[in-house]
């Protein structure tokens, strides 16, 4: 079974790779800024001891005071897994360096957040809505949204 | 909208995007109220308390004998159809069995499933595509009014917004038991309809010439 890598563990292992790159941690997840979310993934995708190469899925959370943007990643090489977040507090404007150089499957995922969030990804060939149609007012799964 | 030749597309996929946005909007826009169930029938019958004409009786009888569906199944609906279809439930025994790729070939929709707005265009163009006479069966919750759905924000709250309706098949999902009970119930009031012109009106539009 694919093993849940510490979130501890690598925080410790990215901070002195990255100096002040990371947020806070636990057991089971790790909170990335998202000034050095590019260069944590590139890293965690690169090293070879970690080689995450297969991407799970990226979605997104409102908790009001911020958005968090969680990664789920997995290596098909090790058979291991991470989830590492990121958060924005910027309500208005709320933006998000994009993974989908890193990882082709973050394309749709990205799009789908952008439209229901409103959450944008920095560097995203092509975000715009994927299920609500152009036109359509707000974001419909952001806690305030009302009809 | 212009096209200017030297254009790699016809139209960039941004403009269809916003084209498409204009046309559910449209479509919106223009479905606040239900449309009226097709009730003619009724009514003529109450009016001229007449038996029908053998004419008429044929024309129904193959009208109806006969129901060529339509493909419109965007959810979970379709498969007690597709169940209404298979050996099993066998919907073959009373005729109705034959589906349609193309609306063009097709007298009946069986709307099974949930509508959005964003499919709602679609839907509406394949119900215009179908040539008349044609009949619409509300199959399910979510085609009656929306559903569990109806206060989302992307469901169409009822396929009567959109297009008339003639038989309700409540349900979620309705059973093929229900569905066929529907169609059966479509055929019955088909076989009130008057394909044919009125007789008595005939006349009398007649002596007025």
């Amino acid at each position: 079974m694919t093993v849940a890598l510490s979130g501890k563990d690598i925080a410790a292992q990215l901070e002195e790779k990255f100096p002040g790159s990371i947020e806070e941690s636990t057991e089971t997840s790790l909170v990335v800024k998202s000034d050095s979310l590019l260069e944590v993934a590139a890293y965690l995708k690169d090293t070879k001891s970690l080689a995450f190469d297969y991407f799970n899925y990226v979605t997104a959370v409102d908790y009001y005071s911020y958005f968090e943007v969680v990664y789920q990643l997995t290596s098909t090489k090790h058979n291991h897994s991470i989830i590492f977040k990121t958060r924005c507090y910027d309500r208005e404007n709320p933006t998000v360096p994009s993974v989908i150089d890193l990882w082709q499957g973050a394309d749709f995922q990205e799009r789908e957040i952008y439209d229901l969030m409103g959450i944008s990804f920095e560097g995203h060939p092509n975000l715009k809505r994927l299920f609500l149609w152009e036109g359509f007012q707000g974001h419909p799964l952001r806690k305030d949204y009302i009809q | 909208m212009e096209v200017s030749s030297d254009r790699e597309y016809i139209y960039t996929s941004s403009e269809l995007d916003r084209q498409e946005g204009q046309l559910i909007e449209e479509v919106k826009a223009g479905a606040r109220e239900s449309i009226p169930d097709p009730d003619a029938w009724l009514d003529e019958e109450v009016k001229r308390s007449i038996m029908l004409s053998s004419l008429d009786a044929v024309l129904n009888w193959a009208r109806r004998s006969s129901l060529w569906t339509a493909i419109c199944f965007p959810a979970c609906c379709a498969f007690e159809f597709i169940a209404a279809e298979g050996p099993r439930f066998d919907m073959s025994r009373f005729g109705m069995e034959i589906l349609r790729a193309s609306p063009r070939q097709a007298d009946l929709m069986i709307t099974a499933g949930t509508l959005t707005w964003k499919m709602a265009p679609v839907v509406r163009r394949i119900y215009n595509q179908m040539p008349e006479p044609k009949w619409v069966i509300a199959m399910g919750a979510c085609a009656i009014s929306g559903g569990i759905f109806r206060s989302s924000y992307n469901v169409v709250p009822g396929y009567n917004k959109i297009i008339p309706v003639d038989v309700y098949v409540p349900g979620c999902p309705p059973r093929p038991e229900a569905l066929i009970y529907g169609v059966q119930t479509l055929q019955k009031k088909i076989a009130k309809e008057h394909p044919l012109p009125d007789p008595m009106q005939m006349l009398q539009r007649g002596k007025k010439e």
